[in-house]
C-alpha cells in the first residue's frame, strides 16, 4: 500500500498543530516578513511549515495551495521533492491551514488562483528544499566530521566518503537544532531531475476509487445536514417565513433564518431538502426586482463616465483619426456560470470555544474571517480545513456558502454539512462577468495599424473582492484589462481603456477572466484588420509580432502544425494567439459548415508556458482550458428577467459533453523561460479562433457570444 | 427498515422509501464515493450499476432497487485493481475527480456489455457524463486501454 492511501482524508487534519510537533524532527518553515524566504521553526516554534521530516523518517509537504484539478497535490511536492533528492513516493502531502504564512506573494493574501500556483512557488518552495537538504547535510557532517561537500543525497539518504550511512530522519533532530542558512540555492535547472518529468498525479488512486475526500463528503460525529432557500431575486432578503409544516416534517431539527436565506437543519439531507419546498417564505425582492439580461446590456452599451486609460503608446487613439482606413466594431460578452461539479456545501462546527469549517475554498483567510463573522468570534478561533475541491473556476473564490452553514451550526449547537442545489449553484453564482468591448483601428497604406484604440466596458470584480486594489481614483482594475493591456502587436500608436460600470449583481472571477473577454475582442479585431487589408490573417499577425518571439514563435507552430492555409476543400480555419499568466500560445480551429452551421473538427493549441514543472499536467490543463472555453465560446450564457436567473441546471445551461469535444491537438514547445500559468489561459483563445473560422467559412463576422446566438453554430 | 444489497453485502437503512438511492448510499451508508451533480439525472456523477446497468441514483427512489444487485464504485474492486481503475490510473485521467466516480461507473457499464467499443460507442454510451474539468480525451483513451486489459485478463 502507497504511504498516499489516506492522504486526501481529513484524519490528520491536527498534525500541524499536535502531534508532529510533539515527535520533534526538522520543520521548515518560513519567516512572516520575508517573501518565501525559508527559515527553520523548530518545536514549539510557529506551527507553519513547508515541509516536515520525522524522527520516523516520514517527509510531509504541507501545500499553500487548493487541489482543484490542476495538480499542485502532485506538482507543488515535485519541486520541493527534487531539492532533497527524495523520490515522491517517500512524501506525504498535506494541505496547509489559514495562515499569513502562506499568504500568496503574487496576490497578497492566501489564495489559489490567476494561475499563479507554479509560478509562486517555483522559487519559494525549491528554496525551502534547498535549506532542508542544506541542514540535513551539515547535521550529517558534524556527526560524521567530514566536509559537507563530501556528503551524497539520493533517496531520501545521506551518505558519507567512508560508507557512513543515514536516513534523513535519523539526521532530523540534529539537523533541526542547527541555524538555518540564509543562502541555500535551489539546484540548477539542468540538474533538477524529478521537476521536467511526466509524473504521476499523488491524487489519481484516491480519485479511481471513491475515496478522494470533498468538502461534500465530510464525516464528522453528530453531523447534520441543511438545506438552504435563498432569494430568487438576486440580492433580495427574507421578508417572513412561515415554517410551520415544515417543521413538523420527519427528521428536521430546526430552521433557521440566516443572513443568507432560511435553513432547513435535518438528521439527513433529502430531509431537509423536501422540507425547503413546504416552507413559505415572503420575500422583498429589493433594488434588482426588475433587473434583466437586456436591462444590462443596455448598461453597459449606454455606459457613461470617463474612461481610465490603462495603456498609452505614441498619441494612442487620436492616432486613428489620421488613418487612410478606419476600421471599428463591437464585441458583447454574456455572463457565465463557473458550474463546478460539485455543487457548493460547507460543513461548520461552531462550539463555544472555537469553529471550525471543512470547506472547499480557494481562500483560506478569505473563508476564516467569513466564518469567524458568521460566528461571532475571532478569526484565530476558526480553524479553516481545505478540503479536495470538485471544481474551483474561481468560483470557491468566493465564500458565500459558508456563513449560513456556521449561523445553523452555531444556532443548534452541532456540526451541520449545508449543501447547495444544482439550482442554488445556478442561479446564485458570482457570474463571470458580461462585457460591451469595441474596438477601433487606423490602417496606413499597406494595410497595417497605424493605431489600435480598445475600450472595455464592464463591471469590476475587484472591486467588491478586494477593494483597496481599486480604491484609489484613478486606478485601473488590472483584472479587467487582462489580455488588452498587453498589446502584443507592433502599432505605433495603442491605446487600451476601461470603463468601469456596474450591473447590480455580483460578478466573480470565472476561469481566465478577463482574457476571455478580452481575446475575443482582441484577436476577433486582429482578424478583421488582416481582411479589411486583403491579407492572411496568419501572415497579418506574424509581420506584426516581429518584437515578440515568444507569441511569433507560438503562431508560427500553430500554423504549421494545423496546415494552415492548406486544408482540404471544406474545411476552414481560424487562428487567434494571446498571451497571458506569463504563458503564450496560439489556437488554431478547423470548422466545416453541415447545414449552414459551423461543425468544430479540431482545434490545435500550441502552448510556449516556460519550464515545465509536469508536463503531464500541463498537458491536460490545456486540454481542460480549451473544454471549458468551447461551450463558452458556442452556448453558455446566464440570463436574467426580473432579477432572477434563468438557467438552473445542465439541461438549461449547456456545457461540453465528451460528443461535443473535437480533436484537441495540444503541443508544449521546449522553453528554458520562467514557468507561466497553465490552469487558465487556453480558455480564451478557442471563441476568436472559431469566430474567426466562421468569417472564413461564411464571410459572416460574429461579434456576441456565445456564437449559437448568431444561428451559424 | 429497508435492506439493500450493495457491493455483495446485505445492508439495513431506516430511510424513507421515496429517498433516492443517491442519499441513502452516502448520508444513512456513509458511501460517499457516488457523488452528488445535478439531482436530476443530468451529469452523471451519482452513476451506479442496477443490476448491472448504469443507473443515476440520485432519481432512483430507494424503494425501487430494493431485491436488486446494487454495485456502487467502492464495490468495483478492493485494491484499484479493476481494468477500469488500472487504465484510469495508467493514463492519469482525473483532475478535479469529482464526475470520476461516475464516469468509471459509467465506462465499466459500458464495457461489461461491449467489450469493444468505438469511439463512436464510447461517446454515445458516456455522453450522460459531465466532466467540467475536460478529462473528456483522456477517458476515451482509457475506455480503449481498460478494453485491452480485460482482453488480455480473458486469455
Amino acid at each position: 500500500m502507497s504511504p498516499l492511501s489516506n492522504d486526501l482524508k481529513l484524519g490528520r487534519r491536527d498534525f500541524l498543530k499536535g502531534s508532529l510537533l510533539a515527535s520533534g524532527g526538522l520543520l521548515i518553515g518560513v519567516t512572516l516578513t520575508g517573501c518565501g524566504k525559508a527559515a527553520p521553526v523548530g518545536p514549539g516554534g510557529s506551527p507553519v511549515a513547508w515541509l516536515h521530516i520525522g524522527g520516523d523518517n516520514s517527509i510531509t509537504i504541507i501545500i499553500d495551495k487548493s487541489e482543484m484539478g490542476q495538480g499542485v497535490y502532485t506538482s507543488l511536492p515535485m519541486l520541493i521533492a527534487d531539492e532533497l533528492d527524495v523520490p515522491l513516493s517517500m512524501v506525504k502531502v498535506e494541505f496547509a491551514p489559514a495562515d499569513k504564512a502562506f499568504i500568496n506573494v503574487f496576490l497578497g493574501t492566501m489564495i489559489t488562483g490567476g494561475s499563479t500556483s507554479i509560478r509562486e512557488g517555483w522559487s519559494k518552495l525549491r528554496t525551502a528544499g534547498a535549506t532542508a537538504r542544506a541542514m540535513l547535510v551539515g547535521a550529517a557532517a558534524d556527526a560524521w566530521k567530514v566536509d559537507p561537500t563530501q556528503i551524497k543525497v539520493a533517496d531520501g539518504k545521506l551518505t558519507g566518503p567512508s560508507g557512513q550511512s543515514a536516513t534523513f530522519g535519523e539526521m532530523a533532530d540534529a539537523a533541526s537544532k542547527r541555524e538555518a542558512p540564509k543562502d541555500a540555492k535551489p539546484k540548477d535547472v539542468k540538474d533538477l531531475k524529478l521537476v521536467g518529468t511526466a509524473t504521476k498525479r499523488l491524487d489519481t488512486p484516491n480519485k479511481v476509487d471513491g475515496t478522494a475526500e470533498y468538502g461534500i463528503d465530510v464525516k464528522l460525529p453528530g453531523l447534520k445536514y441543511a438545506a438552504l432557500s435563498q432569494s430568487p431575486v438576486l440580492g433580495g432578503k427574507v421578508k417572513s417565513v412561515d415554517s410551520t409544516t415544515a417543521e413538523k416534517m420527519p427528521g428536521v431539527i430546526k430552521v433557521v433564518t440566516t443572513s443568507s436565506g432560511v435553513v432547513i437543519v435535518a438528521d439527513h439531507y433529502w430531509q431537509a431538502h423536501v422540507a425547503r419546498d413546504a416552507l413559505k417564505i415572503s420575500w422583498d425582492d429589493g433594488v434588482n426586482a426588475h433587473l434583466s439580461t437586456a436591462s444590462i446590456r443596455a448598461g453597459l452599451a449606454n455606459a457613461k463616465g470617463a474612461p481610465l486609460t490603462a495603456r498609452k503608446d505614441g498619441i494612442g487613439a487620436a492616432g486613428v483619426k489620421g488613418g487612410k482606413k478606419t476600421v471599428s466594431a463591437t464585441y458583447e460578452l454574456p455572463m457565465r456560470a463557473h458550474a463546478t461539479m460539485e455543487p457548493m456545501n460547507c460543513t461548520a462546527d461552531v462550539r463555544a470555544d472555537g469553529c471550525d469549517i471543512y470547506v472547499g475554498t480557494q481562500i483560506q483567510q478569505i473563508a476564516q474571517a467569513t466564518a469567524a463573522a458568521a460566528a461571532g468570534m475571532a478569526p484565530e478561533k476558526v480553524g479553516v480545513h481545505t478540503t479536495l475541491l470538485g471544481g474551483g473556476f474561481g468560483r470557491r473564490l468566493e465564500v458565500d456558502f459558508i456563513p449560513a452553514a456556521v449561523e445553523a451550526s452555531k444556532a443548534i449547537g452541532a456540526p451541520v454539512k449545508l449543501i447547495w442545489t444544482r439550482e442554488d449553484d445556478f442561479t446564485h453564482d458570482a457570474y463571470g462577468p458580461p462585457a460591451h468591448n469595441s474596438a477601433t483601428a487606423a490602417l496606413d497604406a499597406s494595410g497595417n495599424p497605424s493605431a489600435v484604440h480598445l475600450n472595455v466596458v464592464g463591471p469590476s470584480i475587484t472591486a467588491r473582492m478586494f477593494p483597496p486594489v481599486v480604491a484609489k481614483p484613478g486606478t485601473v482594475d488590472p483584472f479587467m484589462v487582462e489580455a488588452a493591456a498587453n498589446y502584443l502587436y507592433d502599432v505605433p500608436n495603442v491605446q487600451v481603456d476601461v470603463l468601469r460600470h456596474e450591473i447590480g449583481i455580483n460578478v466573480g472571477f470565472l476561469r481566465s477572466v478577463s482574457h476571455q473577454l478580452n481575446a475575443f475582442m482582441v484577436e476577433s479585431f486582429m482578424d478583421e484588420l488582416a481582411h479589411s487589408a486583403a491579407k492572411d490573417p496568419f501572415e497579418y499577425r506574424r509581420a506584426l509580432l516581429i518584437k515578440q518571439p515568444r507569441a511569433k514563435r507560438v503562431l508560427e507552430e500553430a500554423a504549421a502544425r494545423s496546415g494552415w492555409g492548406k486544408a482540404p476543400a471544406g474545411t476552414h480555419q481560424g487562428i487567434a494567439v494571446m498571451e497571458g499568466y506569463g504563458t503564450y500560445l496560439a489556437a488554431v480551429a478547423d470548422i466545416s459548415l453541415v447545414d449552414g452551421k459551423a461543425k468544430i473538427g479540431k482545434i490545435t493549441c500550441v502552448v510556449d508556458c516556460g519550464q515545465k514543472v509536469n508536463p503531464s499536467i500541463v498537458e491536460s490543463q490545456i486540454v481542460s482550458g480549451m473544454v471549458f472555453g468551447l461551450p463558452q465560446a458556442l452556448w453558455s450564457e446566464v440570463t436574467l428577467e426580473d432579477g432572477k436567473v434563468q438557467q438552473s441546471n445542465f439541461d438549461s445551461y449547456r456545457v461540453a459533453r465528451m460528443n461535443d469535444v473535437p480533436t484537441l491537438d495540444v503541443l508544449l514547445l521546449d522553453s528554458t523561460e520562467a514557468p507561466g500559468g497553465i490552469g487558465e489561459p487556453s480558455v480564451a483563445v478557442v471563441a476568436p479562433a472559431i469566430a474567426n473560422a466562421i468569417f472564413a467559412a461564411t464571410g459572416k463576422r460574429v461579434r456576441d457570444l456565445p456564437l449559437a446566438k448568431s444561428g451559424l453554430v | 427498515m429497508i435492506t439493500l444489497k450493495i457491493n455483495g453485502r446485505a445492508l439495513e437503512t431506516d430511510a424513507s422509501p421515496d429517498t433516492p438511492l443517491l442519499w441513502v448510499l452516502r448520508d444513512h451508508l456513509g458511501m460517499t464515493g457516488t457523488k452528488f451533480g445535478c439531482g436530476k439525472s443530468l451529469c452523471g456523477a451519482c452513476t451506479v450499476h442496477v443490476d448491472g446497468s448504469a443507473t443515476r441514483s440520485c432519481v432512483t427512489p430507494v424503494e425501487n432497487v430494493v431485491g436488486k444487485e446494487i454495485r456502487t464504485i467502492e464495490g468495483l474492486s478492493k485494491d484499484r485493481s479493476h481494468p477500469v481503475q488500472q487504465a484510469w490510473m495508467e493514463l492519469d485521467v482525473p483532475q478535479c475527480g469529482y464526475c470520476q466516480s461516475g464516469q468509471i461507473m459509467s465506462a465499466t457499464a459500458l464495457l461489461e456489455r461491449n467489450p469493444n467499443p468505438t469511439d463512436a460507442d464510447i461517446d454515445s454510451a458516456m455522453a450522460g457524463n459531465i466532466c467540467r474539468c475536460g478529462t473528456y480525451p483522456r477517458i476515451r483513451a482509457a475506455i480503449h486501454k481498460a478494453a485491452d486489459l480485460m482482453k488480455g485478463a480473458a486469455k
